[in-house]
C-alpha cells in the first residue's frame, strides 16, 4: 500500500491548559491553519503507547514538544532520535512515568520507527495550570513552524 | 550480617511517585513501609460546592490509566442519592465502558510494567527488542480497550459522555458492531496472553489475606454488588464506612484502609477472581484450570495470571453486550434534585473502590468521600514485603531489592489515586 507507506505525520505533544507545555499543541495548530498537503497533523497527550500507535506506520514524523532542560526559555533543541535517543533527563517527562521517550524507544525496540524522525523540543519556562503560553515560548512557535515545512520540504 | 536496609528511592514502572525501605536485623525483618510522596490533590475537597452532575467528570480526572472506575463509582453513588434507576441497556453500556478499562488498565500491566519482572528484563522497552511480536500483540490488545472507552466515553482518556442518570449519547448498533472483528481478535490474543504469562516462574508464597471483592447475584463483579469478603463480611456498600477506616501515617500522603474489626486486607484482581470463580465464564474457568489455577488464589506474584484472565473476560463479556444491544429509547432516565447521601462501590482493575456524596436540596456537593483501592492495599503490601522478605536474604542485593520491587508492582499500584487527604488542617494539627 503506497499511501500507508508514504505517511508523513506532524505530532505536537503538551497539555493545552499547563503552560508552556502546550508548545507543541500551538506549533500543530499554527501549522493546521497553513493547510499543508500531504501531511497529517495530530494533537497528542504524550501518552506512550497510544503516540507508539500514531507514529508506527509513519515514514516521517516530525514531533514537537515541549522541555525544561535550563536553556533560556524559547530556545530550540532538534533532535534527530533515529540517531540516539532522546537524552531522558530533559525531554518527554510525563507524569506517568511512560512519555516519548518511552514511545520512540519501544518504536526502536519493536523496529516501527519512522525512517525519518526528528523531535523539536522547545524550552518553556513557567508550567502552571491554566496559564498561557509565556512571551518567548511565544516567539518561538512560527520558528520551529518554519524549520518543520523546511525539513518536509527536503523529505521525498 | 546485622542489619540491612533495602531502600528504593524511585520505584518505577508504578503509576505515580512512591518509594519503599525494608529494614532487616539479624536475619528477621524489622519493618517494611511504602512511602507515597505523591502529592496529594484535594478532589474530595474540590467537589464541594460542585453541581452533582460535574462529579463524573471531575473524578475521572484522578485517574489516566482507570478514570472509568471514578466516573462509574461517582455516578452510581449519586444516583444512588437520588434514587435514580437506570434502563437496562444503558447498564449494559456502562458494564461495556467497563470493559475497555478492564482491558487498557490490565493489558498496560501484564505487557509493560509486570511481565518483565518475570523475564529479567530493566523493562518493557528492553523486553521489547527480544519478544517484539508479544510485545505488539499486547499493544494492539490495549488498543481495543482504548478503542472501547473512546467510543462510549468520548474520548480515550477523561471520557466525558457519562452522566448522572446515563449517558449524554448512546451508540448506534452499527457502531458497535464494527469492534465485533477486533474483539474476537483480542480474545484470542488475551488466551494467548493467559498462555504465554502461566508460564512464568513465581515464587511459592501464598498469604492467608482477607479478600474483599463486590459479589452480584449472577455477574462477574464490574459495577454493582454486595461487598463480601473471605472472612464473612457481607454488606451493601452504604454499610461500607461502619466496617472499614482509614487511617493517616505521618510518612504517605496516601490513606491506609483496614477493617475495623480485623486489620489489613485485599482488593483487587485475586480477591475479585477468589470470590467470584463460579461467576467466570465457562471459557475463562478453563483456561484458569490449564493456566494450573485453583478457583482460589492467593499467591500475589501469580496477579498476572488473574489479570489476563480478566482481560479474556473482558474480552468475552463486551462481545457478549455488543451481541445483544438494543438502541436503547433514550440516553439518559430524568433526574430529579433532591437532599440525600448515596454511595457506591464499583470493581476498578486494581480493586474495590467506594465515593459517598451528600447532596444539599439544590443538588451542590456538600461532602465528598473517596477511598481509591491502592490505598486499601497498602498495608497488605507492607505486609507481603515483610513477611517473604526473610526467605530471599541470601539473595545478592540488587537481587532482593528487585525481588522487593516486583512485590509491589504485583498489586499494579495506582500511587496518584491513592494520594489524597480527606481533611489537611486536621491532619496537620
Amino acid at each position: 500500500m503506497p499511501l500507508e507507506r508514504a505517511r508523513k505525520i506532524i505530532l505536537g505533544i503538551g497539555n493545552p491548559d499547563r503552560g508552556d507545555d502546550a508548545a507543541g499543541r500551538s506549533v500543530a495548530q499554527f501549522l493546521r491553519q497553513q493547510n499543508p498537503r500531504d501531511v497529517e497533523i495530530i494533537e497528542h497527550n504524550g501518552e506512550a503507547t497510544s503516540l507508539l500507535a500514531q507514529i508506527s506506520g509513519a515514514s516521517v514524523a516530525l514531533i514537537v514538544d515541549a522541555c525544561s532542560a535550563g536553556a533560556p526559555p524559547g530556545t530550540v533543541h532538534r533532535f534527530n532520535v533515529c540517531a540516539a535517543p532522546l537524552p531522558q533527563a530533559q525531554i518527554g517527562l510525563s507524569t506517568h512515568g511512560m512519555g516519548l521517550t518511552e514511545a520512540i524507544e519501544l518504536a526502536r525496540a519493536l523496529r516501527q520507527l519512522p525512517t525519518r524522525c526528528v523531535v523539536y523540543a522547545v524550552e518553556g519556562t513557567q508550567f502552571d495550570i491554566g496559564a498561557g503560553l509565556s512571551p518567548p515560548v511565544l516567539a518561538a512557535i512560527r520558528d520551529v513552524a518554519a524549520r518543520i515545512v523546511a525539513e518536509l520540504d527536503e523529505t521525498p | 550480617m546485622a542489619r540491612k536496609t533495602i531502600k528504593v528511592g524511585y520505584l518505577a514502572r508504578v503509576e505515580g511517585e512512591s518509594a519503599f525501605k525494608v529494614v532487616v536485623r539479624n536475619g528477621t525483618v524489622e519493618s517494611a513501609e511504602l512511602n507515597i510522596f505523591e502529592p496529594p490533590r484535594f478532589f474530595e475537597a474540590l467537589l464541594r460546592g460542585r453541581a452533582f452532575s460535574e462529579a463524573p467528570d471531575i473524578t475521572a480526572r484522578i485517574c489516566g490509566i482507570c478514570p472509568v472506575a471514578y466516573q462509574m463509582s461517582s455516578v452510581h453513588a449519586i444516583e444512588h442519592a437520588l434514587a435514580v434507576q437506570v434502563d437496562a441497556p444503558l447498564r449494559a453500556l456502562r458494564r461495556l465502558l467497563y470493559c475497555g478499562e478492564w482491558i487498557e488498565s490490565h493489558t498496560l500491566h501484564i505487557y509493560m510494567l509486570h511481565a518483565p519482572d518475570f523475564l529479567g528484563y530493566a523493562g518493557a522497552i528492553d523486553m521489547a527488542r527480544e519478544h517484539a511480536d508479544i510485545v505488539r500483540r499486547g499493544l494492539e490488545l490495549k488498543k481495543v480497550g482504548n478503542e472501547i472507552m473512546t467510543l462510549l466515553g468520548g474520548r480515550e482518556i477523561h471520557p466525558i459522555n457519562v452522566r448522572i442518570g446515563g449517558f449524554y449519547r448512546t451508540p448506534r448498533r452499527q457502531e458497535l458492531i464494527a469492534l465485533t472483528d477486533r474483539l474476537t481478535r483480542a480474545r484470542d490474543a488475551a488466551l494467548e496472553t493467559v498462555r504465554w504469562v502461566a508460564q512464568f516462574e513465581f515464587p511459592d508464597h501464598q498469604r492467608d489475606y482477607e479478600l474483599v471483592a463486590l459479589r452480584h447475584p449472577d455477574e462477574y463483579p464490574f459495577n454493582e454488588g454486595r461487598i463480601v469478603s473471605s472472612r464473612g463480611l457481607d454488606i451493601v456498600p452504604s454499610e461500607y464506612e461502619t466496617h472499614f477506616e482509614e487511617i493517616h501515617l505521618e510518612r504517605s500522603t496516601a490513606l491506609h484502609s483496614r477493617i475495623r474489626e480485623r486489620g489489613s486486607y485485599l482488593v483487587g484482581p485475586l480477591a475479585r477472581y477468589s470470590l467470584n470463580f463460579d461467576r467466570l465464564s465457562p471459557l475463562v474457568q478453563e483456561t484458569a484450570r490449564e493456566a494450573g489455577l485453583g478457583a482460589v488464589c492467593t499467591n500475589p506474584y501469580q496477579s498476572i495470571v488473574v489479570r489476563a484472565l480478566e482481560v479474556l473476560y473482558a474480552c468475552e463479556e463486551a462481545l457478549r453486550i455488543i451481541s445483544s444491544y438494543e438502541e436503547p429509547d433514550r440516553a439518559c432516565v430524568p433526574v430529579e434534585v433532591r437532599a440525600a447521601t448515596g454511595c457506591a462501590a464499583t470493581e476498578a482493575p486494581r480493586g474495590l473502590l467506594y465515593h459517598r456524596y451528600r447532596l444539599a436540596s439544590d443538588g451542590s456537593i456538600e461532602e465528598a468521600r473517596i477511598v481509591p483501592p491502592t490505598s486499601q492495599n497498602q498495608s497488605s503490601i507492607e505486609e507481603d514485603l515483610t513477611s517473604f522478605v526473610s526467605s530471599w536474604l541470601d539473595l545478592p542485593d540488587e537481587a532482593l531489592r528487585h525481588r522487593c520491587e516486583q512485590t509491589v508492582r504485583n498489586y499494579d499500584p495506582c500511587i496518584s489515586c491513592a494520594a489524597h487527604f480527606l481533611r489537611l488542617e486536621l491532619d496537620r494539627q
